[in-house]
């Protein structure tokens, strides 16, 4: 905080009236080049090397042999189909449920329901719900003890390929399940900004049916909101490592774990294979982006035909969509809760085996063995996370106040900045950024992964905080300063503690981002710096379910204690001024 | 003063460029007390994990020396660090400081230049191996040169569930005719997983007509040694679990789908494992090993320390431990880990000798007539040439 004193005092000798105020606009450009720095680096890391070329000698000899060898990895356009397939239809899918869930539902107590339990579905990390929708959904999985052999007549679980499958339907599903309830946080925010209420009572009162009037009068006003959300939900969705690792096919894999491969393969020349791979990822995600957003043009049109035909949707397809939207809604939550309880089973389990339903006989040996090692573990990755989280919200912070000094609202070019780190794929740059922080010399450890946590954690956090904070009643401040207080003393006393519940949730959005990165922490540390999700996957090629059990639970509830954390403090600070919980 | 501060710098960087000498075993105890060992070993299995923590409690208290166990997926991660950091110029202080190794990894990694050493004929305990009985000087046929020290004997052996398969198919000939019989019941490891390779090596071995050329690098005669192998996996692969459209990504994969009943055979490089898994509830109480009739592959398992390690000294601690009688005893536990010694019972002094003739078999493990003397490992050009053959030909479902 002490960089803050001269800039607090030099406002004091401000005419307090005027929010110009030149020394906060540091923290933008600040704020740019933690994100930006890595990214770009990262790019020309990755690019120069497809080439032929390294930071060192540039590209002095264009070469192509690598795009060659590249060319003739077996399945390789398989490989790059199925990233683009899954991506889209994952994608769009869970925009689907979540546009239909709010559609029909938003209001009612089933909704509240869901945004309720919002804030733990989202701490979840990928690697912890896809761990646990691999046992449940495998033929020998807890679904099928579930139903053996009483309804199946199986002994023996059946040999069908579920997991893993060729086309990747086990992979779409676990990037649903997991980006429906960001896609539900982006929409409940932005709706927020979007008078959903008159424009429905207009639909409603013209006899259009729910589901349709709110997709044709609702929709259009929200998707401008919700579309870099979106478009980063079809990065993530096209190249993570981390669920294709664990539910993703293997004959041939996914685009993503072909580059890792190449990339941690102890043959130098595969290195440089990596990085074209790496560009013909973020090409790939470009076609994907592209793709959607001719479907994107092909909804409008069908949206205008639509409100021109004239028909009303009520009754029978009214239901049909409620109900179907309450049904996936529902299978994705029972699918990541259900997930987690079988790990918390498994954690416990001695001999547990198909097609027992729970195990036969019960076990602490787990937690004796991994306890000591877990809680140390976690305390470095809370402590990785709490420090990320932090300069995060600083950076969002000043980036805010900058803003509201200036008087004028980010452009949208600014946000597409503050999106990037979510916009490019983490597997185009990382490589190349590991390679540069080995060439400067920068060594490999706690520190750079810290700096590539922020970088992930950044984004998450200003979009957390920026509604709130911009929401801010500015009459507290004309108010304040009038009564000869300075700007910073009105941020520092007023805004900031009034404004304590949404920075906390920002703070545990954040830490939740960073106990879930995997490759970032992997590739920035050398292996060196083991967190849980690192300790989860590596677990998790060996297979042992008791152990993998324990790890996601682990995993699951340090995601999760920052949102309790930002739950409760408030309530009891203002315990006596219940105003300050804007509830 | 400046001047100063600039030649005391150079001294102590010089210091910390000075190589170990480890025929001075004093220095490098002293040296190594107060040092963190990064130990990049694979990280899939419980029992060895558990290891592991056990070698680092006892190091640290023996010899302060710290053991951090980095879990790898894979061992060619760390070879890859070790390569990106020579490749980035960093020379000292690198991430890796030990790694189990052997076949292909060391054979590269020595043949970059990327291993310190010679070290291993220097530990105090290396008078205990096993040197020429159990061909520790030679790894996959390469000469190791004291740039690796062994710690486990690895042989395969092949798990399977006694009560659903009454007689288990011991040649590949017959693995073929039971998969027929029972489709989906049996599959292995996807290469490049080592177990996964290792399967391919030990089925060419058993269907090649001379295996005598394996022992020399690959050469023209690639094409027509592993023919048979080709058209054996050609027929079987249709026959395995998911008809060889996925497979299980590593060998303690599989031990789970023998628990949940899903396949019945599985390959393991571990005579002890199957006892050790049976134990914690990981393979079900019927499950028992078997050897092929023509004998199976063996190999030792090696722990090298790379070039630029920032703890060499600590790791060579770490590496004398485990040729010691104490750590040997227990790795070669059934419960525990049951790995092979690589000690000579000969040259150990006789109480040491009595306590591992006290070793009880476990229930699942074979005994040493049983599992016969092991087949050399070919040489490592082979698989590389075989793996990339089998990703060409199976490794994009049909």
């Amino acid at each position: 905080m002490q960089e803050l004193k001269p800039i607090g005092q030099s406002a004091l000798a401000l005419p307090s009236k005027t929010h110009k105020n030149q020394s906060w606009g540091f923290f933008p450009v600040l704020t740019i080049l933690v994100l930006i720095g890595p990214i770009v680096s990262g790019l020309v890391g990755t690019i120069l090397p497809a080439f032929g070329g390294s930071f060192q000698s540039g590209l002095s000899a264009l070469s192509f042999e690598y795009w060659g060898h590249l060319i003739e990895t077996p399945g390789l356009a398989r490989s790059a189909w199925l990233s683009l397939k899954t991506g889209l239809i994952s994608t769009f899918v869970s925009l689907l449920v979540c546009l239909l869930l709010v559609a029909s539902w938003q209001g009612t107590k089933i909704f509240l329901f869901f945004e309720r339990l919002l804030s733990p579905l989202l701490s979840v990390p990928h690697a912890a719900a896809a761990l646990g929708l691999t046992f449940l959904i495998a033929p020998s999985g807890w679904v099928f003890r579930l139903i053996s052999p009483w309804a199946t007549g199986l002994q023996r679980p059946a040999d069908l390929l579920i997991l893993g499958d060729p086309d990747g339907w086990a992979l779409s599903a676990g990037l649903i399940i997991k980006e429906m309830p960001f896609l539900l946080l982006m929409s409940l925010a932005a709706l927020s900004q979007v008078d959903t209420a008159s424009r429905m009572r207009i639909a409603l009162s013209l006899g259009y049916g729910q589901v349709r009037g709110w997709m044709l009068c609702v929709l259009p006003a929200l998707y401008r909101q919700i579309r870099l959300p979106v478009y980063a939900v079809i990065v993530y969705s096209m190249s993570n490592v981390d669920v294709s690792m664990i539910l993703g096919p293997t004959a041939p894999p996914t685009l993503s774990i072909y580059i890792l491969n190449w990339m941690t393969d102890h043959d130098l020349a595969l290195r440089n294979v990596a990085a074209a791979g790496a560009i013909l990822q973020l090409a790939l995600v470009l076609i994907g982006l592209l793709i959607w957003r001719l479907g994107e043009k092909l909804c409008a049109l069908w949206t205008q035909r639509a409100i021109s035909s004239g028909k009303r949707g009520a009754g029978q397809s009214d239901v049909i969509f409620r109900l179907l939207a309450l049904i996936f809604a529902a299978a994705s939550l029972l699918a990541i809760f259900g997930g987690l309880l079988s790990q918390v089973i498994w954690s416990f389990a001695g001999r547990w085996r198909f097609p027992e339903a729970l195990p036969s006989s019960f076990t602490t040996r787990i937690w004796e063995r991994h306890g000591a090692s877990a809680l140390e573990m976690s305390m470095t990755t809370l402590a990785l996370a709490l420090l990320a989280a932090l300069i995060a919200l600083i950076l969002t912070i000043g980036c805010l106040e900058a803003e509201f000094r200036r008087g004028r609202v980010m452009q949208r070019a600014g946000l597409i900045l503050i999106y990037l780190p979510l916009l490019v794929p983490q597997i185009a740059f990382l490589p190349g950024l590991q390679i540069l922080l080995l060439q400067i010399g920068a060594g490999l450890g706690f520190w750079p992964v810290l700096m590539s946590h922020v970088v992930f954690v950044l984004p998450y956090v200003f979009l957390a905080l920026s509604g709130p904070y911009r929401a801010w009643d500015h009459r507290f401040h004309t108010l304040a300063t009038a009564m000869g207080k300075s700007a910073f003393v009105v941020l520092w006393r007023l805004r900031l503690p009034m404004l304590l519940a949404p920075i906390l949730t920002a703070m545990a959005v954040g830490m939740a981002v960073s106990v879930g990165q995997f490759l970032p922490t992997l590739l920035a540390s050398g292996g060196r710096l083991a967190t849980l999700t690192t300790e989860a996957i590596a677990l998790s090629s060996g297979g042992d379910r008791r152990v993998i059990g324990a790890w996601v639970l682990i995993l699951s509830v340090a995601a999760w204690l920052p949102f309790s954390i930002a739950l409760f403090v408030p309530r009891f600070i203002y315990r006596k001024r219940l105003g300050m919980l804007h509830e | 003063m400046k001047k100063l501060i600039c030649a005391s710098a150079f001294l102590a960087a010089g210091a910390a460029f000075a190589e170990p000498n480890p025929q001075n075993w004093d220095e490098v105890l002293k040296e190594a007390n107060g040092q963190t060992v990064y130990w990049n070993a694979w990280g899939g299995s419980t029992q060895t994990n558990d290891f592991i923590s056990w070698v680092g409690e006892r190091v640290s208290q023996e010899h302060g020396v710290t053991l951090e166990h980095v879990k790898l997926t894979d061992t060619a991660d760390a070879v890859g660090r070790v390569v990106a950091e020579k490749a980035a110029g960093k020379d000292e202080g690198g991430a890796v400081d030990m790694i189990w190794i052997n076949g292909a990894n060391f054979a590269s990694m020595k043949e970059a230049g990327l291993l310190f050493g010679p070290f291993a004929s220097s530990l105090p305990n290396w008078e205990f191996a096993d040197a020429d009985g159990k061909s520790l000087t030679t790894d996959f046929t390469v000469p190791t040169e004291s740039y690796e020290s062994p710690w486990a004997m690895a042989q395969v052996v092949f798990i399977y569930d006694s009560e659903t398969v009454e007689n288990p198919p011991k040649s590949a000939q017959d693995m073929l005719e039971w998969a027929k019989r029972n489709p989906g019941r049996f599959t292995f490891p996807q290469p490049p997983d080592f177990l996964g390779a290792t399967f391919l090596k030990q089925m060419l071995i058993d269907l090649a007509e001379d295996t005598s050329v394996l022992q020399e690098p690959v050469g023209d005669n690639y094409a027509e040694v592993t023919a048979p192998l080709w058209s054996w996996l050609d027929e079987i692969t249709p026959h395995f679990w998911r008809s060889g459209r996925a497979y299980p990504q590593s060998g303690p994969r599989q031990l789970q789908l023998i628990n949940d009943g899903e396949v019945d055979i599985a390959i393991s490089f571990s005579p002890g494992e199957a006892t050790a898994a049976i134990a914690n509830d990981q393979l079900p109480e019927s499950a028992r090993t078997f050897v092929l009739d023509k004998g199976t592959l063996g190999n030792a398992s090696y722990v090298a320390i790379p070039y630029n390690a920032s703890a060499k000294e600590g790791a060579m601690v770490v590496a004398n431990f485990l040729l010691s009688p104490e750590a040997q005893l227990r790795a070669q536990t059934p419960d525990i880990l049951g790995y092979g010694t690589v000690l000579n019972m000969e040259a150990l002094p006789s109480a040491d000798r009595a306590s591992f003739e006290q070793l009880e078999l476990g229930i699942a493990t074979l005994s040493p007539a049983e599992l016969g003397s092991s087949l050399a490992e070919p040489h490592p050009s082979w698989v590389a040439r075989i793996e990339a053959d089998w990703a060409e030909r199976f490794s994009v479902a049909k």
